[in-house]
């Protein structure tokens, strides 16, 4: 079992007191913990149960329930292509068939570069704008299997330049 | 408690208000299949939907193991609709079911099996993938076979719930679900105790012990000096496992099985216990002599050790140093045994019979060799597991006669040992001898009331010569956590404590026979309040049987110190019969 | 505004004020014209939150600060022709504005006082330009009243919910006796707008009645169903709304506390609840005591993490108490037993935010609105293949044919229309023979659908039924919990056999093994999710049986949806040899015929089935309407 860092046992432990008048903060603090380092292993599922009673398998037991939990490290784009109804129904599937080509992963996947991590979303409420996609929370509208590549390489000129 | 007048299948009935349907059926006479309930109804997630009945004006079906009577109700188990319902849930089950029963150790203990019996589940009647799984036998003392479980969720509320420790889980959703430790891990490789309680209550084959039948098998095969010992829970259950009304008492029958299967010596871990008490009630004076760490707390629970040394390593210091009774017996019949035999040790096979699955972790355990690194146990049987062997061998439980165990220096043993099988029996037989210890006559009651009784945690305070001796008894890990904390926090009044991992004692460890309402129809309604008392006077009236009461007095036991290990807490007894625990033990691994 | 409000008449006060200069804003009497910039998140997508910082910046370095202002305001509604820019007291609606014409707003049209034609919206049929949104057919049979204030206020800003009628139901409410303002609602008639309907006074009676020191009030704000996001719209739009809503509740049942349950997937909602919420506790419009009535009400938000089910309300219970989102079994009920062992409701969030209409304009008029027993308005989420994709609030009872023709504008491309699946994967599809059914709870309940949350999408010629059933079937078999049986197991098998079928391997057993199973999971299933999850399959069989008979018996998809059993063909006398298939095919399964087609010198293409991944390049890719799918 690896152990965690001295900082992030700090940060976590900083998390969990935030919400420490919250009843039942579970989620508060998962949510927190995902937010903040983009997964949560189980390490960090262990030290959350020490500091709040909870049973690690119950944790655990959360964590996958959610989607929106991960176990594992994103890429540092998550794409997120919505497979909603109102975007399926105008092709998204396409969309995400040509992301897994160029990517060569599947959904749920993170790209050995760890630069993207591809995801298949139920519906984020862009119907309007549909086929939508989001990239860390910005939300590409009308999307064409034909962008898709300008999409990805706009992603990775930008770590090019950097 | 408010009466309702219900009508099932027409027929009318007063309950008690408050009841589920199914509890109130039940009472009524009407057994209605049910998977996810257990605990008689008091528990259910209301999930695996094969209890569904017919309720007039209820929108639906409704599952009657969560729904509640009241006035007026009318219901209907035998409609078609319901019966469909019912039936169809089963299928769906076993459609996501491993179904290998002619092999599986479960057969004849299956609810999913009776189940499918009552509802007349159609073979194969849906088809299709099956969920992912697991089969985890790292543990010793468990195994956990995904492939068999049908979620009802029984084994997560009993670890949380019944024992407070949870390491069981609901993980990943849909069809993908499985109930595991974090991670999928093994329990193995999880803060587990391994001590059974979720295999008492798993309707299927998911949950079993980590069966050693066949280790037995092949020492008895090679002509091994193959010594059985039977803890003293065993015979309060067994007979169970033969059609006999739970509280029978098994003892004769089974040392008479025993010796049918070809066992070499068959002794009673009852002299192991009354080594135990000699060794615990001498190191607890000691304490108290010499200003040790007090409380002591008692040692003999391995599924007790497993949580100290998860959640509370650092009492390790109060925890008696005493190994448990049958690895004190073992490293006795491989040292002092061997030698007045004349066997080598390496030739003798020692066979521990435990109501335990926890047992089967601590015979592996560092510290628990005799002479040359030979393992004191060299394999544990669960109750359930002797039973199979004797119906495997075609011995007829009923037929048997009523025998005694081997009279062969370790044969004798004393009232004060019977009564470890059950919560608070430890203490008592401790207090028998320190009181004798401290004030050097015999407590003219013998028995103390105050440690008896199934609570979860009791206390008495012994007047001993004027000294009050506070004590403290608790079985189950959620009811001990009470009397943990106070020692943690140094506030804790007492100078000895016993704690058992199951709650009710060993009378009702993970290796014990089960108890399924289900499939015990010839048992009373309320059999889930009462089997444990019912166990429990099987060993109490054992004691009262007995010529000698205290551990002290075992004939036995006193020339195994004159002729052998001198006195207790000697040097000789220190190395044989006490052992260490670890401080740094995690609770996460990988042993993969 | 972080001044205290005290009591109730300072409150009026200030609503006087605020409404005073909310009127002059749209009246144009404030002296300014105002641009009013959606900042819904189908707008903020296409870049509306850059076209506002451009116009602002543009106000400022054209010195125009006295004379214009720009504002966020929420969603439209009409989100395919966004980003909106709206121009008062004109009253000028612009849409799919860039932020390159940011300039041209400020010069030609706030400076030059010129309309830009372009940037108007064009109606379909008539080609005619329209400048009022009112004007607008989409808009036209729409009524909002949980859109109250939607695309007209900022979110953000506490005073422009106060100049547009926040609190006046409150007020009214506190001044009311509890059971009273039950009965205002239960007069209503309103039901509730996130599922099955039910009456939303007796599910607060229910609660009223219990007796208990804690209850609570919870807002769903779970919007699950892929396809609809009024909620999120209701939310982003106007925050107040819906926490007033929530406070009538709180007050009428007795709660001091309520939460908002929200998806993770709504940052934008969520901050600006935050913000709302913030604001009102600064003012003392949350908090201990409000108005010195004696009431005290606490806001708190809570987000979900991803699961469907959590939309189902002890589902929602269980994620707010830290657990997985698993249905809990009824009896107990919420109403009695509910967020952590006390008295709960659980509303949605469209429901919450028609509640101060109810309390502020009536509930008389409310139940003027709608059919016998589904009164008021209800927002549906239209998509799929309709030419105008949106939100639209509407009376109950409208036909399906007014949706999809009049305020949808039709289907697109003219093909014909095919299905209309209401209530998302718990409902169902509906045909041509309902269009001319008023929509309401009961009426599509008897159509073997339901309202739902009222997700509403179009489907064409060219969906193939059975995959649209199978597409449901996997979002549920994805999102069931598992922890019922029939629900765990049985849309598995359904989602197998529907698989089996689209794949062009299914019999005629299969179907009826596939209704059974439908009706397994409807009557065993422990909740909403299970019992409705094959509600798709059972009316796509009932609409279109022979839809699913040519794929068990001919094996063909009609719609030439399912992959296995279509192939990409090119018509010989249509090819004209250009090459620009076979160049585009990633499979190299084109291959060139001897065969000499139109063009000099060229030859027929020919698809190989055996080597066509189905990618349908060449089909997108040939100009001459030479391949087809078949």
């Amino acid at each position: 079992m690896e152990k965690l860092q001295a900082k992030a046992v700090e940060q976590i432990t900083e998390i969990v007191h935030r919400y420490k008048d919250e009843e039942t903060p579970l989620m508060m603090i998962l949510e927190a913990i995902q937010s903040e380092y983009g997964y949560i292993p189980l390490e960090v599922q262990e030290l959350v149960s020490s500091l709040t009673g909870v049973p690690v398998a119950e944790i655990y037991g959360v964590v996958t329930f959610y989607s929106f939990f991960s176990l594992t490290p994103k890429g540092k784009y998550v794409i997120g292509v919505c497979l909603g109804t109102a975007c399926y129904v105008k092709g998204s599937q396409q969309v995400m068939d040509k992301f897994e080509e160029l990517l060569g992963i599947k959904p749920g996947e993170t790209s050995a570069d760890g630069l993207f991590t591809l995801d298949a979303l139920r519906c984020i409420g862009a119907c309007g704008i549909a086929p939508a996609l989001s990239i860390n929370g910005k939300v590409y509208p009308k999307v064409q299997v034909s962008q898709v590549k300008d999409i990805i390489n706009e992603y990775r000129a930008k770590e090019g330049a950097n | 408690m408010a009466l309702v007048n219900i009508k099932i299948e027409g027929q009318s009935y007063q309950v008690e208000s408050g009841l589920t349907i199914l509890q109130a059926a039940r009472k009524c006479g009407y057994n209605i299949p049910s998977l996810c309930s257990y605990m008689d109804g008091r528990c259910s997630l209301a999930s695996c939907r094969v209890c569904l009945v017919e309720v007039k004006g209820a929108r639906g079906l409704v599952a009657s193991c969560a729904y509640p009577v009241n006035e007026g109700m009318e219901i209907f188990i035998s409609s078609p609709k319901a019966t469909e319902a019912r039936r169809n849930s089963v299928e769906l089950l076993l459609s996501n079911h491993h179904q290998d029963c002619l092999q599986c150790p479960k057969n004849g203990h299956c609810e999913l099996l009776e189940v499918s019996k009552m509802v007349g589940a159609r073979p194969e009647k849906f088809k299709g993938v099956q969920t992912p799984s697991t089969k985890d036998e790292l543990a010793p003392g468990l195994v956990r076979d995904t492939s068999k479980c049908i979620l009802c969720g029984r084994c997560i509320e009993t670890c949380k719930a019944l024992q407070g420790i949870g390491v069981l889980g609901f993980e990943r959703r849909g069809f993908k679900t499985i109930v595991a430790p974090a991670q999928n891990r093994s329990f193995a490789e999880s803060p587990c105790i391994q001590c059974g309680q979720c295999v008492l209550v798993c309707p299927t084959g998911a949950l079993m012990e980590h069966s050693e039948i066949a280790n037995v098998d092949k020492a008895l095969k090679e002509g091994k000096f193959v010594v059985v010992q039977t803890a003293p829970a065993v015979r309060a259950a067994i007979a169970e496992e033969f059609g006999a009304k739970i509280g029978t008492t098994g003892t004769g029958k089974m040392v008479a099985a025993l010796r049918r299967l070809g066992f070499s010596r068959v002794f009673d871990v009852n002299f192991g216990a009354d080594l135990t008490i000699m060794e615990e009630a001498n190191e607890l004076l000691h304490r108290i002599n010499h200003g040790g760490v007090l409380p002591q707390i008692t040692s003999c629970s391995p599924g007790w050790i497993n949580y100290m040394e998860f959640f509370y390593r650092d009492l390790i210091p109060y925890v008696s140093t005493c190994k448990s009774p049958h690895q004190m017996q073992g490293a006795i019949t491989k040292t002092y045994f061997a030698e007045k035999h004349n066997l080598d040790p390496k030739d003798i096979y020692v066979v521990s019979i435990m109501p335990c699955t926890a047992k089967k972790y601590e015979k592996t355990r560092p510290g628990q060799e005799s002479k040359d690194g030979l393992k004191d146990v060299d394999a544990v049987l669960t109750t359930r597991e002797l039973a199979r062997m004797i119906k495997r061998a075609g011995i007829n439980w009923n037929k048997l006669p009523e025998e005694e165990f081997d009279q062969d220096l370790l044969g004798q043993y004393s009232g004060a040992g019977v009564i470890f099988g059950v919560t608070g029996g430890v203490m008592e037989a401790a207090l028998r001898t320190a009181y004798k210890s401290l004030t050097g006559k015999e407590h003219e009651l013998i028995k103390f009331e105050a440690v008896r009784g199934l609570e979860g945690v009791k206390t008495a305070s012994i007047d001993v010569n004027g000294t009050i001796l506070k004590v403290a008894v608790a079985s189950g890990m959620k009811d001990a956590k009470v009397l943990l904390d106070e020692v943690r926090a140094g506030k804790s009044p007492y100078a000895f404590i016993e704690i058992m991992g199951c709650p009710g004692g060993c009378i009702n460890g993970g290796g014990q026979p089960y108890v399924k309402p289900l499939m015990l129809p010839d048992e009373e309604d309320n059999i889930l309040e009462t089997y444990r008392a019912k166990r429990a006077s099987v060993l109490y009236s054992e004691d009262e049987r007995q010529a000698i009461r205290q551990s002290h007095n075992n004939p036995d036991i006193i020339r195994l110190y004159d002729e052998f290990l001198g006195a207790p807490l000697s040097e000789k007894a220190e190395e044989l019969l006490h052992t260490y625990y670890n401080a740094n033990r995690e609770t996460f691994t990988d042993k993969k | 505004m972080a001044e205290i409000i005290k009591n109730q008449s300072q409150l009026l006060e200030r609503l006087k004020g605020c409404h005073e200069c909310f009127e002059a804003k749209l009246a144009g009497n404030d002296g300014k014209r105002h641009i009013l910039v959606c900042a819904g998140t189908g707008c903020l997508s296409s870049e509306s939150a850059a076209i506002l910082e451009e116009l602002q910046k543009l106000i400022i370095e054209k010195n125009l600060k006295d004379k214009v202002e720009a504002n966020k305001v929420g969603c439209f509604g009409f989100c395919s022709q966004g980003p909106f820019v709206k121009i008062f007291p004109e009253d000028r609606l612009y849409r799919g504005v860039k932020v390159k014409d940011a300039t041209r707003i400020i010069d030609e049209d706030i400076i030059g006082g010129k309309v830009i034609e372009d940037l108007l919206y064009v109606d379909p049929a008539t080609k005619q330009k329209v400048e009022k949104q009112d004007d607008i057919n989409f808009y036209k049979k729409q009524l909002r009243i949980s859109l109250h204030g939607c695309s007209l206020i900022n979110p953000e800003v506490l005073e422009e919910a106060m100049g547009y009628g926040a609190f006046e139901g409150l007020i009214k409410a506190l001044n009311t006796p509890r059971q009273e303002v039950i009965n205002e609602v239960l007069a209503s008639g309103i039901r509730g707008r996130g599922g099955a309907g039910f009456p939303t006074g007796r599910k607060w009676q229910f609660a009223y009645d219990q007796v208990s020191e804690e209850k609570y009030v919870i807002c769903n704000g779970d919007e699950g169903d892929p396809g609809a996001f009024m909620d999120r719209s209701i939310l982003e739009g106007n925050p107040v709304n819906v926490i007033e809503g929530m406070m009538i509740a709180g007050y009428a049942i007795g709660a001091k506390n309520g939460y908002f349950y929200v998806r993770a997937e709504y940052p934008i909602a969520v901050e600006r609840l935050r913000i709302a919420i913030k604001e009102m506790e600064a003012c003392g419009l949350l908090g201990d005591n409000i108005l010195g009535t004696g009431f005290s009400f606490r806001c708190h938000i809570r987000l979900g993490a991803g699961a469907f089910v959590c939309g189902e309300e002890t589902a929602l219970l269980n994620s707010i108490e830290g657990k997985r989102g698993m249905p809990r079994p009824r009896p107990p009920f919420p109403a009695v037993k509910g967020l952590w062992g006390k008295p709960s409701i659980i509303n949605n969030v469209e429901t919450l935010a028609s509640i101060p209409y109810i309390l502020r304009e009536g509930a008389a008029k409310f139940a003027s609105i709608g059919t016998e027993k589904s009164k008021g308005t209800k927002v549906f989420a239209l998509g799929g293949k309709v030419n105008n994709v949106g939100l639209v609030e509407v009376p109950m009872g409208v036909t399906l044919k007014e949706l999809i023709f009049d305020i949808g504008g039709g289907i697109p491309n003219g093909k014909k229309f095919k299905a209309i699946q209401t209530g998302g994967p718990s409902g169902g599809c509906l045909t041509e023979k309902d269009l001319d059914t008023p929509i309401d709870y009961d009426n599509l309940v008897a159509r073997g659908s339901m309202m739902g949350s009222g997700g509403a999408i179009v489907m064409d010629e060219d969906n193939c039924m059975v995959d649209v059933a199978k597409f449901y079937m996997e979002f549920i078999c994805d999102e069931s919990c598992g922890k019922c049986t029939p629900c765990r197991i049985g849309t598995k098998r359904m989602l197998e056999i529907l698989t089996k079928i689209t794949e062009g391997k299914g019999t005629t057993e299969d179907l009826e093994e596939l209704k059974e199973l439908a009706n397994i999971t409807k009557t065993n299933s422990l909740c909403a999710l299970g019992q409705t999850a094959a509600n798709p399959v059972t009316s796509t069989m009932t609409a279109f049986p022979e839809e699913y008979e040519a794929h068990v018996v001919d094996h063909k998809c009609p719609a030439h949806i399912c992959k296995s059993m279509m192939e990409y063909y090119i018509i010989p006398e249509k090819c004209m040899g250009c090459t620009l298939c076979s160049r585009n095919c990633p499979a190299a399964a084109i291959s060139v015929t001897d065969q000499p087609a139109k063009l000099p010198n060229k030859f027929i293409h020919h698809i190989d089935p055996a080597k066509c991944v189905k990618c349908g390049a060449c089909l997108s890719g040939c100009r001459f309407g030479a391949i087809i799918k078949r």
